[in-house]
């Protein structure tokens, strides 16, 4: 059975008189992994940001657990939730102390965060870069830093925007896998922003569509690709759109 | 004797004055060193708050602050040596304190010349700090104390240049301490080359009296002196700036 983790009502953004997001209803269950979808500039970045309280949103609803939460719930809930950008800033300091970050402001102990920094670069494949400065990682490896420093601390929900957009295809490759491992191993609820149709076939359990704000579909991987249930869905997804 | 004979002379004699450990001028290096010294620390304790201030609040005048603080990096020193002065000799508001022609004097001078430097240099690196490194705290799962800690360290060899900038500029003003500190040493050092202890004088202010003394062999040995501690100061600046 599917278990509800966040529900979006109504939600809008705007950036002065530029409206984003318009009227987006949405849910997303836990252990699932959702993709947002849709062309550049649809809001799929804003929407991320706002399920990550980066952004206030100007109009509607978001809960947690069933909960419209306040500001202290906020940072709680925030310490459930991690976030990847798709160009990650890296803190200048060793592989090692990024990873370990969002632990140390966790006052986890000494030995419980030695073991899950490792394990988190075990992962993403950065074992014996630990005490390299973080600054002098190639793009495909500060990437994957980042994603190691976003899940060593086992968030319930892990907020991903276009986090394979600047990578090669094997460094691409790996990222994909490491979602699919940690939604798998951890029960871990993703939603990912891309712009990759190819990317949410091979990962994605449900889709979204995003275009000029709007939410035009949401559907199953599989219906999304057989069966759009909007003209638009399929003319985006054939890549035959004129945004 | 020719001029270069003079010069050459004198750089001998400097040079002896300095590895015999002369008195009169290890006592000035040590007030130089004392009264520049305090004053960073103090301006340092002032000016990171205030650049964290500026940075990360919005309050009500904050824009005038920052006019403030670009203002203050380019005090002429004699000016601030004149208010000084007015505010601390007996008839004036703070003469009651009896600081005038003392070293907490002196300190407090070039604790007003160098903050706004300190301030607006450390402004500047805690400006450069990107803001998605800001928003990386907040997405780990930080609060705003997190983020400043954060901030504070990515800026960090940032703050320490202009720290060391402030010291620098500290250890190289004349006008405002030679107003307020007097340039003051006991028993003199008109009795020969290098004698007396400095009660306010410091490397620069000893290298105006000495020079108009004629005694340059003097003047020579303290210059030498003040120079290599700019020098050290510059040289573990732009080390730092290499770290950045």
């Amino acid at each position: 059975m599917t278990e509800e983790l966040i529900r979006i009502e109504n939600l809008s953004k705007s950036f002065g008189n530029k409206e984003v997001l318009k009227n987006i209803n949405l849910q997303f269950n836990r252990g699932e992994i959702f993709a947002l979808i849709g062309p550049s500039g649809a809001g799929k970045t804003t929407l991320l940001r706002i399920l990550d309280f980066l952004e206030t949103p100007s109009g509607g609803r978001l809960a947690f657990n069933r909960l419209q939460l306040n500001g202290s719930q906020k940072t709680d809930a925030r310490r459930r939730m991690s976030m990847l950008f798709q160009a990650p800033a890296v803190f200048n300091e060793s592989v090692f102390n990024n990873v370990a970050y969002g632990l140390r402001i966790r006052r986890v102990d000494k030995y419980t965060l030695e073991k899950k920094v490792r394990n988190a670069l075990a992962i993403v494949g950065l074992e014996g870069k630990e005490r390299q400065r973080a600054r002098t990682l190639s793009g495909g490896e500060a990437q994957r830093m980042a994603f190691a420093r976003a899940i060593v601390y086992d968030p319930d929900i892990l907020l991903l925007d276009e986090p394979t957009a600047n990578l090669d295809p094997a460094n691409a490759a790996k990222v994909e896998e490491m979602i699919k491992r940690i939604r798998d191993e951890h029960g871990t609820t993703i939603v990912i922003a891309t712009h990759n149709i190819y990317q949410v076939r091979r990962i994605a359990d449900r889709v979204g569509i995003l275009l000029n704000g709007e939410l035009i579909e949401v559907n199953s991987r599989d219906g999304i690709f057989t069966a759009p249930k909007d003209a638009r869905s399929a003319a985006f997804l054939k890549g035959e759109m004129i945004y | 004797m020719s001029s270069a004979d003079f010069l050459f002379q004198g750089i001998i004699r400097a040079f002896e004055l300095i590895f015999s450990l002369n008195p009169y001028i290890l006592s000035i290096t040590g007030v130089s060193i004392k009264v520049s010294g305090a004053a960073t620390i103090l301006a340092t304790l002032t000016a990171l708050p205030l650049a964290f201030a500026i940075s990360f609040l919005n309050f009500r005048g904050r824009q005038a602050l920052i006019t403030l603080v670009n203002t203050g990096m380019g005090l002429p020193p004699v000016f601030v040596g004149l208010v000084v002065f007015v505010m601390l000799v007996p008839a004036g508001p703070l003469g009651l304190l009896n600081m005038i022609y003392t070293q907490k004097a002196m300190i407090l001078a070039q604790y007003i010349l160098i903050t706004p430097v300190i301030t607006g240099i450390s402004l500047a690196a805690i400006k450069a700090v990107p803001k998605p490194v800001i928003e990386t705290v907040y997405t780990l799962g930080g609060n705003e104390k997190d983020a400043a800690v954060a901030v504070l360290k990515e800026a960090r060899y940032g703050i320490i240049t202009a720290v060391l900038a402030g010291l620098g500029r500290a250890l190289a003003e004349v006008g405002a301490i030679l107003i307020v500190g007097g340039n003051i040493a006991l028993t003199g050092s008109v009795g020969g080359i290098g004698e007396g202890l400095s009660e306010t004088r410091t490397l620069t202010t000893a290298i105006t009296s000495e020079t108009s003394k004629g005694d340059i062999s003097t003047s020579i040995a303290l210059g030498i002196i003040l120079i290599s501690l700019v020098l050290s100061v510059n040289i573990l600046a732009n080390f730092f700036q290499r770290r950045d």
